[in-house]
Parts: structure tokens; C-alpha cells; sequence
């Protein structure tokens, strides 16, 4: 795998001067995922910050092939040009040699919510490209409403604090499961904080012929109520404290990639967040509590899974 | 050879199986489609070619037509000739796709197998769904017959593709009407279809074209978007030209002529109804019936409804008395169906203007009879007698 003197000298194929806001977490992702492969590669993103933040004609961030076409389909975009490719290979129009990959990026709304079934048809039929879900946890671009993705207790303007509801009520959609649940060769949770990490993963599922999944937490300075210089710390006490575990299914086989030596209090990950100020009132510690004891039940499953077949 | 020699003749096809066949002798690059009734049996021909290996297109079978039409854009952006087919609910579902697919002008080839939209519930015929999608930027044309909804099918590729164009084009059939009735026509020969639509020439970027990034749909602010959208217009108003020659070219080796409409014995006629797709055979045994009985009436069968040839109809009716136009689609305007509302338009200019009436029929796959349009002639001639028009606006085949 690359190391960072490798990554960094590999040409820039997401320019600067994109209008994401500063400290998003998507613009490291993308770049370390189109650091990740050799080949040529082709991206198509769903409506969402990623797109309207890079793409303002007539300027574009994206130095390869782009498209975006709507938001609850970059998975069934992804799949035309993708057999676009192998039909155009197959008729001598592409050079049977000529290997290009294919990256599709979502939001978490896009992808859990509006895009989740183009996601599971694309990944049904097999189609060679990677899907990535940069989660930061709400419907950012249009004003932090609650998205499938939102943490338990969260404050959105969907999901508001009021004088009879605390914010949101349900627990976060385990999209990752359902992702593993289509048999794909290859999926797993990711963090920027841990770059290492993060290249590894995508380098594996590029190289993958068939569909692979990545779930990449990406916090969110405007939505989570935090400071932009905090953003990769943020994500950090994300995967130490097990609420956002970095894990992957290859083959099949489950393997928890990151272990805390200490596991930390979610607490801790919550008080860093504007978001979750409300549940630090004394007549709101049940929720902290709810929280804890959902994280932990899922941090021993995935314990249990370890190194298993799933 | 002549064209006799190379057209296959008395081939007995229905609708749905002649625009598969034409597919399958275009052998486009990729098909994403999901099967809506009644355009099922489009994809579900198709898609014994694919298994059969009569055809080496790449198949996807997607999961929903918003899918479908969003594969058709990828894979057309991608630079591969592509084509799908829908009805109805399949076509309302596509609607946010469509308007991308003309924006982004991307040459895709639709067949549009008409039926009702719900609620209620109706899988039946009318032309609900591709009105919906009049104003989403496609070319849309509309057959006749099983022989009409073939040609059409391969013209569209051709105007299509056109550099000066850009545009995807809609090729309509009346559902169960047409789609499912075997008609003898004639099909060509595979070459003959090979030579007429040519090899893809790409006119746009490709996505795969690695060494030459291309974003597509990018984010246009008011500085920028109806530039973008006004180039769209400016496409449409060449579809007609483009349209014209197409057909010319087309009826050099087919031996069939097409045109922006079709009159039929319209020259001395008084009375007019002017109506789209299978109707239009019905009529004209009415007009038929009517001219034995001595009576100047006629029959005007636009085939491109988008672009709308207003200047070629109002010269079509410029001497006609009276018309009505039968829309198998209501606008809910309460003023008249989509097609009436566009010829009364085109008429404005006129000095002398036929008196015009709107007439919706056929919803959800009502019969439409010869003698529902010998009723319309007659109020026609009616209307021209006294110069009155009682109803502009009304329904006909209705039980009330």
C-alpha cells in the first residue's frame, strides 16, 4: 500500500478552489480516493455539497471525466457509463487494454434516503465501480434537515429541539449492513482522520472487479455546530469512542480494522458538537445513556463478527 | 437494388415486436429499460436478441425507468448509441430524467408505447404520458400504424444524432392499439439498416474519453442557465429541417413518404378534424364513408408533435371552414386538450381563421369508432353552415 511521500506526489486530480466549506471532510476524502488507483478514473456524484461545491460553470474542481445528472441516481449513472465502457470495449471502439474505473460518490441523502435504491439495483447487477458515501449525517446542502443517517438525539431543522421532542428520536440506518446484505466483494467504514486507513480501503475495492462500497464519515463544521480546525479530530473521537467503527467485509469475512485500546465515552464525542448541547440538560441524561448502550451492543457485534463470515 | 428488392414486405409484426426488430437491426451499443406494460414486450423481445446473441448490445436491466433513463444518460454521456422503451407510469417516473437527458443533449432513442396515467388505474391507451413530457425538450413522433411506429423508430437515430441537433427523440405507438394488433409491413434487410443510420459518430465529449476531462452537468447559475436552455430552443427550432431530410433520405430507400403530417384529402375540404396515431386510420374511413355521401371533409395527422410545425399546419388549414381537433390527452385547462390549445395557436396568424373546436376522446382506452368521427364531421359542417361554435371545449365517447 502507499505511502503518504507517494500519495503526495501523485498529480492533483481534484483542484482547489471548490466552494466547500472549510473544514468539510469531503474534499480529503475525494482526493484520497482518486489517489487510490493507477488507471484512469471516472466519477459521477449525486446532487448534494460534493457537486454544487465543485462544478459552479463555467469552473470545474474536476480534473477527469464528471457527471452529475440528479440525486437519487448516481449509482444508476454510474452503471450506464460503466457498461458503456465494457460495450464500447467490446465493439473495438475502446481499446481492449484500455482499463478505466469507475467512482461514484453520495452524500448520506442521496444514498441512504432518495438514492438507496439505484444503490441497490446497481449493486444487484454487478456493475465494476466503487460507491462512495461521504456520511455526514444529515441533508447538509439544504439546510441541515434530518436525513436515515442523523444520530439519535441529534438537533436538525427537521428534527429541532422543542419544548416536547429533544431532537431526533431514531437511531441511525445501518446502511454498511445493508450494503454487505447485496453479497458486494468488498465493503467497509472509513475515516479521513485515518488516511492510511482510508487509502488502503479504497485502493482495495478499486481494484476489485464488481461493485464495492465505501461508508466514509465526513464531519460537517455547518451541520454538527464545530469548529472547521476540529473537523479530523471530531472524526477521531468518532471511531474512538466505537460510533463510527472502521470495519470491512472482503469476501465475505468481517474484520474490525481499528480496536480503541480504550474504548471512550460517547459522551465525549457528543460534547464536542452544538448539535448535542441540549442532551447534556439533566432531564435529558436518558438519551446520553439510550446512546451509550446502543453503541456498545453494536460495537460487541461487530466484536462477535470479528474475523467470521457474514 | 431498389427499394422493392430490399424491403422485406408482408412481414406480420405487432407494434410492440417491430420496435424491437428495428432495435435489433440498429444494434445499439446499451438498452437500460424496465418493462412497463403495454411497452413490455419491447424489452422482453429485446431481450431474447441479447440472450440469443442476434445482437451484441450490452443490456442493463435496471430496477426502476427513473434508472433506466439515468443508465441511458451515463451511458449516452459515455459516448454509446442508446435506446429504451416506456409507457405511462414508466415515462412519468423518467419525467426528472428526461429534462436532463435534452439538457445535457445527449442523442437517446425512446419508444413511448402510449397508456393512460392512474388514478385510476389504466393500462390502456391514450397519450396522457407523453404530453406530460412535451415541455422536457424531446423530439416526439407519432405512428399510425405498426409500419409508422418501425420506421420512426429508425429515423429517430438519424435525427437524433444529427450534429446540428443533439436532442433525444420519443417515438410514439398507440398502446394495445398498435403495440399488440399484428400489422403486415415491410422491414428492410439488416444492411439496409446499418447503411441508413451509419456508425455512431460521436457529436458530444465522451466520459470515457480519459484524456480529455469533461464534467457534465455541472451547476449553472442565473449567468449561465438560460443561455444553456436557450441553445436547447435553438436545436428545436432546426429539428424541423433535420426532420424534413431525414425523411426525404428515408423514403429514397424506403420508398414510404414521411413528412411533419399527413393529409389526407384535404385539398377541397371544407371540414377538418385533425387527430395523432391510430385514430387518425379510423378517420379516415370516415372521411371516406363522408366523401361517398358527397361531402368535402378531410383529415390532418401531425406525426412531430415536438417541434410543432405551426406554420406547416396553419397552411394546412388556411382553407378549411371548420376544424376540430381530437386530443386523446386532456391539458385540464378547461379550455382544450394539448394539441387543440397548439393548432388554435398556430392559426392566430391567419387573416381568415376556421372556426376550431376541442374534442378529448379516447381516455384510458375508450373505443373511438367511425362513427364517433362521422358525428364530429357532422357538427363540423354544421358549425360552418351558421358560423356558430356551441361547444368549444367538450368530450366525445363518454357515457353521460
Amino acid at each position: 500500500m502507499a505511502t503518504l511521500k507517494e500519495l503526495t506526489g501523485k498529480k492533483e486530480l481534484f483542484a482547489g478552489g471548490h466552494r466547500l466549506c472549510s473544514g468539510c471532510g469531503i474534499p480529503p476524502i475525494v482526493r484520497l480516493i482518486l489517489r487510490s488507483t493507477e488507471h484512469p478514473i471516472v466519477a459521477s456524484t449525486a446532487t448534494g455539497c460534493l457537486e454544487v461545491g465543485t462544478s459552479i460553470y463555467p469552473y470545474t474542481s474536476w480534473r477527469i471525466p464528471w457527471i452529475h445528472s440528479a440525486f437519487e441516481n448516481t449509482a444508476a449513472t454510474i452503471s450506464g457509463i460503466e457498461t458503456a465502457y465494457r460495450a464500447l470495449k467490446k465493439r473495438g471502439r475502446l481499446p481492449a487494454d484500455k482499463e478505466i474505473k469507475f467512482v461514484a460518490f453520495g452524500g448520506d441523502g442521496g444514498t441512504y434516503d432518495i438514492g438507496l435504491q439505484a444503490l441497490s439495483g446497481a449493486l444487484e447487477r454487478r456493475h465494476s465501480f466503487l460507491y462512495v458515501c461521504y456520511d455526514n449525517g444529515a441533508y447538509m446542502n439544504t439546510g441541515i434537515q434530518r436525513s436515515s443517517s442523523t444520530p439519535f438525539g441529534a438537533n436538525t431543522t427537521t428534527s429541532p429541539v422543542g419544548e416536547v421532542i429533544p431532537g431526533k428520536q431514531e437511531f441511525r440506518k445501518d446502511l454498511t449492513k445493508i450494503v454487505i446484505a447485496h453479497n458486494v466483494p468488498y465493503a467497509a467504514q472509513a475515516s479521513p482522520h485515518n488516511w492510511k486507513d482510508l487509502n488502503n480501503k479504497a485502493q482495495k475495492a478499486l481494484a476489485i472487479n464488481g461493485p464495492t462500497f465505501l461508508n466514509i464519515i465526513s464531519p460537517c463544521p455547518l451541520g454538527w455546530y464545530t469548529k472547521p480546525e476540529e473537523s479530523i479530530e471530531i472524526a477521531k473521537v468518532a471511531v474512538d469512542t466505537c460510533f463510527w467503527p472502521l470495519y470491512e467485509v472482503e469476501n465475505s469475512i468481517l474484520k474490525v480494522n481499528y480496536k480503541p485500546k480504550e474504548k471512550r465515552a460517547i459522551e465525549d464525542w457528543l460534547k464536542m458538537q452544538g448539535r448535542f448541547k441540549h442532551l447534556f440538560l439533566p432531564n435529558n441524561k436518558w438519551m446520553i445513556d439510550k446512546f451509550q448502550e446502543y453503541i456498545n451492543k453494536e460495537w460487541e457485534r461487530l466484536l462477535m463478527l470479528d474475523g467470521k463470515q457474514v | 437494388m431498389t427499394a422493392e428488392k430490399k424491403a422485406k414486405c408482408s412481414t406480420g409484426l405487432t407494434g410492440n415486436i417491430a420496435v424491437a426488430y428495428a432495435m435489433k437491426q440498429i444494434n445499439p451499443d446499451v438498452v437500460a429499460a424496465y418493462p412497463i406494460t403495454p411497452s413490455t414486450t419491447v424489452v422482453e423481445e429485446f431481450s431474447s436478441y441479447v440472450a440469443d446473441g442476434a445482437v451484441t448490445t450490452e443490456l442493463i436491466t435496471v430496477e426502476s425507468e427513473h434508472s433506466a433513463m439515468s443508465a441511458c444518460i451515463g451511458a449516452a454521456a459515455a459516448g454509446a448509441r442508446v435506446m429504451t422503451a416506456t409507457s405511462s407510469q414508466g415515462l412519468a417516473l423518467m419525467w426528472e430524467m428526461l429534462y436532463i437527458a435534452s439538457g445535457m443533449r445527449l442523442p437517446i432513442v425512446m419508444t413511448c408505447v402510449n397508456r393512460a396515467l392512474s388514478a385510476p388505474l389504466n393500462i390502456h391507451c391514450d397519450h396522457s404520458d407523453s404530453m406530460g413530457a412535451r415541455d422536457s425538450g424531446w423530439i416526439q413522433l407519432y405512428s399510425e400504424t405498426v409500419q409508422e411506429a418501425y420506421d420512426n423508430v429508425v429515423q429517430a437515430v438519424r435525427i437524433a444524432e444529427h450534429g446540428n441537433l443533439l436532442l433525444p427523440v420519443m417515438v410514439c405507438l398507440d398502446g394495445f392499439i398498435t403495440s399488440h394488433s399484428i400489422e403486415n409491413l415491410c422491414v428492410f434487410d439488416d444492411d439496409t439498416v446499418k447503411g441508413f443510420i451509419g456508425e455512431y459518430k460521436l457529436n458530444q465529449p465522451s466520459l470515457l474519453d480519459v484524456e480529455h476531462p469533461t464534467s457534465y452537468g455541472a451547476v449553472a447559475l442565473p449567468d449561465s442557465y438560460i443561455e444553456s436552455r436557450r441553445q436547447l430552443a435553438e436545436a428545436m427550432i432546426n429539428a424541423k429541417d433535420v426532420i424534413t431530410d431525414v425523411a426525404k433520405e428515408y423514403e429514397k430507400v424506403s420508398g414510404r413518404h414521411y413528412g411533419l403530417m399527413e393529409r389526407y384529402m384535404m385539398d377541397d375540404a371544407d371540414a377538418a378534424i385533425v387527430i395523432m396515431s391510430s385514430a387518425a386510420g379510423t378517420t379516415k374511413v370516415a372521411v371516406d364513408e363522408m366523401r361517398k355521401r358527397g361531402l368535402k371533409v378531410g383529415l390532418l395527422k401531425p406525426r412531430v408533435f415536438r417541434p410543432f410545425p405551426y406554420i406547416e399546419i396553419a397552411d394546412a388549414l388556411k382553407n378549411i371552414k371548420s376544424v376540430a381537433v381530437l386530443d386523446r390527452a386532456d391539458s385540464y385547462s378547461s379550455f382544450g386538450g394539448p394539441l387543440f390549445t397548439e393548432i388554435r395557436s398556430s392559426l392566430y396568424e391567419l387573416d381568415k381563421r376556421p372556426k376550431i373546436i376541442s374534442r378529448i376522446f379516447g381516455l384510458g382506452g375508450r373505443e373511438y369508432g367511425v362513427q364517433d368521427a362521422v358525428k364530429i364531421f357532422e357538427e363540423l359542417l354544421k358549425i360552418k353552415e351558421t358560423g356558430k361554435v356551441d361547444k368549444l371545449y367538450n368530450y366525445i365517447t363518454v357515457r353521460e
